[in-house]
């Protein structure tokens, strides 16, 4: 490098050394430890949008990696595709809810050692001045047909995850093909969709966990629910080490003895966003 | 307005706050970036060289090439590194996906055109006259070209910093490879696609305000190493 020729030599010298230390310092700074500490075993787990928008990992994850000295590495996708990262062996375990999907998944010889975790319901929300009048009607399935006959805006996750399977099985009881402007796939998680439903004051079908922890971040209302068909059940399962042998069995059985167990369901039956619990662990049956 | 005046007003003091979250997703995202740059520019800057100082084969076609690979979208990139890193591809036996390397992976390959590009036309615009000149003077051909390098070293870190800029502020790569883990692969951009999508805009912001801060500084930097 040549020296300044002229004017005021220090001071340029002196911001040019500064640059030139900036370039080096970004050069070694891969060099440094990155993000991931090292420390322990990480243990990959696809799982739905609503366990982790509704915070409730936040709280049930901590403990386990604590005792275990891991690390959880969650990917927050719809069921669907949670479900095909465990085909493909790219997560260790599964923890979703759509129970058909689940049973096939384990059929199929890619899951093992199904077991449920917990549940809650499906709520039908829209906007609380309630344009469509759906909260006259008597059952989820009417509700939908009166959404789809007045043509009032619905979003729909349309990302083939749980709660758009429960959609979908909704609108086939209810003889609608959906399908319209006024019907919008997507694409998006739970609480994506929430959000854009409260902002184009339109429908839509949520776990009521997420809906819960949204709430205050919107102005929708409940406006359907408690049908036996909105019964929400959560499983989680470990990927079958026979197809793909990579896979951290051990540990992922440990995950889910975990939160099956007497100290995981615990945290889940105690998590609550402004005072509300958001899911229900079944009654112990001495498992 | 209000509500915009809020998070801003929030965003600072998460700022301010050393958010523990905030400065993590920023160092993920510097430290990927960084790394994805390196291996751009050992790939980009050769290969820019290589295109403007030989005579290759159909050099007007490689050049068109090069400059169509400069609009491959983001995802297009995470799709086909996806494909080859899943467990069901053939590179699966790595463990890559949902890893900061395979975000390094993807914005390497996605920063490596652009170098390649900005490399080439500074060698475009300068070859014409350096090389005979040098040659005339009596310089060796080894020589000529070493002048030639020194002539566009400027050239070819605006080719690194252009590239930077493209890695540190693209999202679909980083979403799609590295899976928005809280902690781990989170980096600045999906977290602001994600903290937006949750109605969280305070984060949102003050990752905007770290992320346009650094671009800002790597810029200042760039000028004043440019100065003589």
């Amino acid at each position: 490098m040549r020296a300044a020729p002229t004017g005021k030599p220090s001071v340029r010298f002196g911001r040019r050394a500064a640059a030139w230390l900036l370039v080096f310092a970004a050069i070694a700074a891969p060099l440094l430890p990155g993000p991931p500490a090292l420390a322990g075993e990480r243990l990959r787990m696809s799982t739905t949008t609503s366990t982790e928008n509704s915070g409730l990992l936040g709280a049930l994850l901590p403990p386990f990696e604590k005792r275990y000295g891991c690390k959880v590495d969650v990917i927050a996708v719809g069921t669907g595709k949670a479900l095909k990262l465990g085909e493909a062996g790219d997560v260790d375990l599964v923890f979703v809810h759509a129970r058909k999907l689940e049973d096939k998944f384990v059929a199929d010889g890619f899951g093992v050692d199904r077991r449920d975790v917990m549940y809650n319901d499906f709520v039908l929300i829209g906007p609380a001045a309630d344009p469509a009048e759906v909260r006259k009607t008597g059952s989820a399935v009417e509700a939908l047909r009166r959404i789809a006959a007045t043509r009032s805006v619905f979003v729909s996750r349309g990302d083939e995850s749980g709660t758009h399977h429960k959609e979908r099985e909704l609108w086939r009881a209810a003889g609608v093909v959906p399908k319209g402007k006024w019907y919008l796939e997507t694409g998006q998680g739970m609480g994506e969709v929430i959000y854009m439903a409260a902002q184009l004051r339109a429908y839509a079908l949520a776990d009521r966990g997420t809906y819960l922890a949204y709430r205050k971040k919107t102005d929708l209302a409940i406006l359907h629910e408690g049908d036996e068909e909105l019964w929400n059940p959560y499983g989680v399962m470990a990927v079958n080490p026979a197809k793909h042998p990579h896979v951290k069995y051990g540990l992922a059985m440990k995950f889910i003895d975990f939160i099956t167990r007497e100290e995981g369901q615990a945290i889940i039956a105690s998590y609550k966003v402004d005072g509300k619990p958001l899911f229900f662990t079944y009654a112990p049956k001495g498992r | 307005m209000d509500f915009f005046l809020e998070s801003l007003k929030a965003s600072w003091s998460l700022i301010l706050s050393l958010d523990r979250e905030l400065f993590r997703a920023v160092w993920t995202s510097v430290y990927v970036s960084v790394w994805s740059i390196v291996f751009a520019a050992l790939l980009g800057i050769p290969a820019g060289l290589a295109v403007g100082l030989l005579e290759v084969p159909f050099k007007r076609t490689v050049i068109t090439g090069l400059n169509s690979l400069m609009a491959v979208p983001t995802v297009l990139i995470g799709l086909l590194v996806y494909g080859f890193i899943s467990r069901q591809g053939p590179l699966g036996g790595w463990g890559l996906l949902f890893s900061p390397s395979a975000v390094i992976v993807g914005d390497a390959l996605l920063a490596a055109p652009i170098v390649a590009n900005y490399t080439l036309s500074s060698i475009r615009g300068a070859h014409a006259a350096i090389l005979p000149t040098a040659m005339t003077l009596g310089a060796g051909r080894l020589r000529s070209v070493l002048k030639l390098l020194s002539e566009i070293r400027f050239g070819m870190m605006a080719a690194v910093i252009s590239g930077f800029g493209r890695v540190i502020s693209e999202v679909g790569v980083a979403m799609m490879l590295g899976g928005n883990i809280l902690g781990y692969t989170r980096t600045m951009t999906t977290a602001i696609a994600l903290e937006t999508s949750k109605g969280e805009f305070a984060l949102g912001i003050a990752l905007g305000i770290i992320l346009m801060s650094v671009a800002l500084l790597v810029n200042i930097v760039f000028q004043i190493l440019q100065r003589r």
